[in-house]
């Protein structure tokens, strides 16, 4: 019983912090119809600057985690303004084509300049170990997870529904012609939005060192993930991603706990069948216009 | 001259031999005297034209996307190699049938899945199902070895005659015969009717629907006949090789042979051959000066193609060769210019 318990925790951090890796995906893929397969690399460069102020420069680690965010959004926003922006209209394969490059060398770049090995960042002692709570093993630095990306979330929600940016964002997805009609500026509110997306991946890409392991093939490997989040979540709202992550955080974690033989079969079926039974996603609505 | 006959003329013309495709191939064969001590880069080029003329055929001519074309190349490749290793087909000919039959029929059954939907939806149903075999060759190690990948895996010789040598110049030949049938196949299918009306689809699926073109079918029958290309590909992979791992499926294939196809062009049956061979060039340029790197220069690569624009590359690249064929024929070039596709 306790067992389950502690899987089920386990499996929402885990969900947690998918989602906050992949939510920047649910805008440029879901929204702004961008299929940007790179999105795992903003992650990987947030994890990477963490890791070298933490253990580098001696930096306490929850002041390292805002310059992961704010790192990865910087180089997000600047490859949007220098490149990502020229591609929104072309055809999809060139998007694939394009992002597949840049993971590319993102992949090779980090290995020239950190190693190929898996990193880790060193923890304050108050994150380590776990405590029980009527029996059932809660880790630290889980719980953490959960409360961060917990709070992130809530505040997502607020953000695009009560803001007058939230409203904006909505205006340009839902109609990007009538929006700039109303004299939004709609690339600076996609180039905004693609930026914060960018952040989030850092800051998840930060957090997840410890639990999802960080390494120059982290895009590649989690990119399935990032993808199955979204399609599965549809991007309607964020509610809808936020629930695919819990539910593939802990499948995923059931899944290796009591089946590990089958692996990440049960995954990429479920992915298959989802996409096949609704294209649009479990809670989604079309993406494509 | 009506208009339907004037189509049949111009369809007529554009099928016929041009002098430019009897050279390419007589150098390819002269390529495999020329340089004796070369078989092995020069059979995995081959193998790798033939992977991506088999991605050409649903990508270039049909339109559909796909990130996991190696699921067919992994099939191929596993089936030739359990077919060798126990024995079962001796004749590696006839192993290399089936086993292009047995990615036809991975093929056939996962066509329904990929014909449904976008191109979004495509990309990840591709993707999904080369990861859920590659997930599954894993789980069933015993059968297909695991990580570790076939091993002993010893050739009978083709049609019981030649062995392969550990030169590799069996190997070679046989590889390029097998590319040539499939060559001649594949340019007999994309010049008759039936690949005219690919290219309709992939230009406007609506309006080839209300032509009368049964649009479901024969993108199934294309997917299906691209993936039994890769899974020849696949078995002379493992038949030249003699090993079959688990990186046949891996991601890295797909995406690679994507960029092959970009080099090379879509929509014309010599690009994935041309692109092919300038692929393994730059690899091989790219690994002698970093050899732990090459991939960033690959990506690189990659981003400028898309960032230049495919279309205004291919134009530039041509214009040389153009510019010489209309000094010395005095008419428009022979060399084709691929299609445009979005």
């Amino acid at each position: 019983m306790t067992s389950i318990l502690t899987n089920l925790f386990d499996g929402v951090a885990y969900g947690m912090l998918l989602f906050v890796l992949a939510c920047g995906l649910a805008v440029t893929l879901g929204l702004m119809n961008f299929v940007n397969l790179a999105h795992g690399a903003f992650a990987m460069a947030g994890g990477y600057v963490c890791m070298v102020l933490v253990n580098r420069m001696g930096w306490p680690f929850f002041a390292a985690l805002p310059l992961a965010f704010v790192s990865a959004a910087a180089i997000g926003i600047v490859l949007e303004r220098l490149l990502y922006r020229h591609l929104y209209a072309r055809s999809h394969l060139d998007q694939v084509l394009f992002t597949i490059g840049l993971t590319f060398m993102s992949v090779a770049a980090v290995d020239y300049i950190q190693g190929s090995s898996r990193v880790f960042i060193n923890l304050p002692a108050a994150l380590q170990g776990q405590f029980d709570l009527f029996g059932v093993g809660i880790g630290r630095y889980r719980l953490m997870i959960i409360v961060i990306c917990g709070l992130l979330t809530i505040a997502l929600q607020m953000v695009l529904a009560k803001t007058r940016f939230g409203s904006r964002l909505r205006a340009a997805v839902d109609d990007p012609r009538a929006a700039s009609g109303l004299g939004i500026n709609v690339p600076q509110v996609f180039a905004f939005t693609f930026a914060f997306g960018c952040g989030l991946a850092g800051l998840g890409g930060a957090l997840s060192a410890e639990i999802l392991g960080l390494d120059p093939y982290f895009p590649l490997k989690f990119m399935i993930y990032f993808l199955i989040v979204v399609t599965v979540g549809g991007s309607s709202s964020i509610t809808g991603p936020f629930l695919a992550s819990l539910l593939l955080g802990i499948g995923d974690v059931a899944g290796k706990y009591y089946v590990p033989k089958m692996g990440p079969f049960v995954i990429y079926t479920m992915m298959i069948v989802i996409l096949i039974w609704r294209p649009n996603g479990l809670f989604g609505r079309t993406a494509a216009r | 001259m009506n208009a339907s006959s004037d189509v049949g003329y111009h369809a007529q013309r554009q099928a016929r031999w041009h002098y430019g495709e009897a050279a390419f191939w007589l150098v390819v064969l002269a390529c495999g005297f020329l340089f004796p001590t070369r078989y092995l880069i020069m059979t995995d080029i081959l193998r790798l034209a033939l992977f991506a003329m088999s991605l050409d055929l649903i990508l270039g001519y049909a339109g559909i996307v796909s990130l996991g074309h190696a699921a067919f190349f992994g099939a191929g490749a596993y089936a030739a190699g359990l077919l060798a290793l126990h024995g079962i087909i001796n004749e590696p000919v006839l192993a290399l049938i089936v086993a292009g039959v047995v990615a036809m029929v991975l093929g056939f059954a996962t066509s329904f899945l990929v014909i449904r939907g976008v191109d979004l939806t495509r990309l990840m149903v591709t993707l999904g199902i080369a990861l859920l075999l590659e997930a599954l060759a894993e789980r069933f190690s015993n059968i297909t070895g695991g990580t570790d990948g076939l091993q002993g895996i010893e050739m009978q010789p083709i049609f019981g005659e030649i062995p392969f040598d550990m030169f590799g110049k069996a190997g070679f030949f046989y590889s390029l015969a097998v590319l040539f049938v499939l060559f001649l196949l594949a340019r007999r299918i994309v010049h008759s009717p039936f690949g005219l009306s690919l290219r309709a689809i992939k230009n406007n699926p609506l309006r080839a629907a209300a032509i009368g073109i049964p649009v479901n079918r024969r993108l199934i029958a294309i997917y299906t006949l691209a993936a039994f290309y890769a899974g020849i590909a696949g078995a002379l992979f493992t038949q030249t090789t003699a090993i079959a791992s688990l990186d046949v499926f891996a991601f890295d294939r797909s995406a690679d042979l994507m960029l092959v196809l970009v080099i090379g062009g879509t929509g014309y049956l010599y690009g994935g051959l041309i692109g092919a061979v300038l692929f393994r060039l730059l690899q091989e340029l790219f690994s002698t000066i970093t050899p732990q790197y090459w991939q960033f220069w690959i990506g690189l690569v990659l981003v400028v193609i898309v960032l230049v624009g495919r279309q205004r590359l291919h134009r530039w690249m041509l214009y040389v060769p153009n510019l010489v064929i209309k000094q010395i024929a005095g008419r428009k070039a022979v060399v084709a210019v691929p299609e445009s596709d979005s």
